[in-house]
């Protein structure tokens, strides 16, 4: 596994690619894929033109193109996922950037709930009947539903994931 | 010292250039069209009661009169990024098409990056150098904030920029908007020339060429390089095309912008430079009511 601040490993397709690594908590594209899909209904096609990268351990960046594996630079796509640890979870960004193709654990917040989710506030909503865990949080904006974020949902509330240096006070 | 009265020489309608130059400018804001169209961000700035004008000669630019980018919907959503109107010519002239290999030499903190990218179509790759490490953690905060997928980040010295980390494959093209003395900028800094002086634009004349001329070796024959910098200085613009065209495989070519701009200048201070400096544009800020800015087009050759 890698530990190098700035080092990007190419995460390996599936098992078979796995074990030559040596390192059996590694996630596999085959695995990020399947994540997407099953839990939130993602359609892997999605992802079809990105490469699935590790630094440090368990943050996966995904790129859109290739490079040479393991490259050391500073920055390669985005932050994806967090992975090597019981529930995986999506980044504020990829969920911004993605989270419009998920059909499931999507909630949709009102204008006042919105607002207090994006200041890092945590809410009860008991009404939610999906699924415990990592949730995609949407609200309406100029006519559309737009992703806002990561919320964890937990015993009837709704925790805010939003990144301290990304809330706002709107 | 009174740093603007050195450019009287050049600069026609010098009353007029000064009054500008001491009036503020608005905020700005260039959309992301990776996440947004123009349409969809124009309409969530008006429902929450945010003045916009567009920018004529700009699609997806907006003068916000009345307010400042950072506290509302679109800006939480990374649909648009806060950047001066002239600041988005440079990426305009270098005009990347989706799937080529581009890089970003002064990068952070990444207005022209993601410019680049939302050119692209976030297709293709970006590779965005920067020197400082902080500026380089705005660079990425800003550019996961626009949701862009295609950049590589890479932090060193661009004058001594590596292939490596990419098997040592070359540019389609390269933008060197260089660290400057940036009295372009007076509008929205006006502390900017507090701490001018001739032995910093000397100093950093040599940093511009040497970065200048390492993005044309590392740019493929055939390949565009497009220069800028928000300075009036021939010192840091001229003289370091003058100095590229001297020492690289290079030559400087024509190009047309939506803006009122004046050619560069063959002269200046005792020394002459080669005439096909003249095809460089000099943007003024009485002229278009922008910041002020210099802006040349490159050709690699074998």
């Amino acid at each position: 596994m890698s530990n190098e601040s700035t080092r990007f490993d190419r995460i390996p397709a599936d098992d078979a690619e796995r074990e030559a690594l040596d390192d059996p908590e590694m996630a596999t594209r085959e695995e990020v894929l399947a994540f997407w899909e099953d839990r939130y209904g993602v359609p892997p096609e999605t992802f079809e033109e990105y490469t699935f990268w590790e630094r440090g351990s368990g943050k996966i960046w995904a790129f859109r193109g290739d490079a040479p594996s393991p490259v050391d630079i500073e920055g390669l796509g985005m932050t994806f996922l967090r992975t090597r640890q019981e529930h995986w979870k999506p980044t504020t960004d990829a969920v911004q950037r993605f989270g419009r193709h998920a059909t499931e654990q999507v909630i949709h917040l009102d204008g006042d709930q919105a607002t207090a989710f994006v200041a890092g506030e945590d809410q009860e909503i008991p009404e939610w009947d999906g699924d415990w865990g990592y949730l995609i949080v949407t609200h309406d904006l100029a006519g559309e539903p737009e992703p806002l974020g990561v919320g964890l949902y937990l015993h009837d509330e709704l925790r805010s994931q939003i990144p301290k240096g990304r809330r706002r006070e709107l | 010292m009174d740093v603007l009265s050195r450019y009287e020489p050049i600069v026609d309608d010098v009353e007029a250039f000064r009054a500008a130059c001491e009036r503020p400018l608005p905020a700005v804001v260039r959309v992301n069209t990776i996440k947004a169209s123009v349409e969809r961000a124009r309409r969530a700035l008006e429902d929450e009661g945010i003045a916009v004008d567009p920018v004529d000669w700009h699609p997806g630019m907006f003068r916000l009169p009345d307010d400042q980018p950072g506290a509302n919907w679109p800006y939480f959503h990374g649909w648009i990024y806060g950047q001066e109107e002239v600041s988005a010519v440079p990426a305009r002239v270098l005009d990347p098409e989706p799937g080529e290999r581009v890089w970003d030499a002064a990068a952070a903190p990444g207005s022209k990056t993601s410019q680049l990218a939302a050119l692209m179509d976030d297709r293709g790759v970006v590779v965005a150098t920067d020197s400082n490490l902080g500026r380089l953690s705005a660079l990425r905060t800003n550019a996961e904030r626009l949701g862009i997928t295609n950049v590589a980040v890479t932090h060193e010295d661009a004058r001594v920029h590596s292939l490596k980390p990419f098997d040592g494959e070359e540019y389609d093209r390269a933008l060197v908007d260089v660290p400057c003395s940036c009295e372009g900028t007076i509008r929205k800094n006006p502390d900017t020339l507090d701490e001018w002086t001739e032995d910093h634009v000397q100093g950093i004349s040599g940093v511009q060429k040497g970065i200048l001329t390492r993005a044309i070796q590392a740019t493929r024959e055939g390949g565009t390089v497009v220069y800028s910098t928000c300075t009036f200085a021939p010192e840091e613009n001229e003289a370091v095309l003058d100095y590229a065209l001297d020492e690289e495989d290079c030559r400087l070519v024509d190009f047309e912008i939506p803006l009122d701009s004046r050619p560069g200048v063959t002269e200046w201070d005792g020394d002459e430079y080669d005439p096909s400096v003249e095809k460089a544009k000099r943007i003024y800020p009485h002229h278009n009511d922008t910041g002020g800015f210099f802006c040349a087009k490159l050709e690699v050759e074998g």
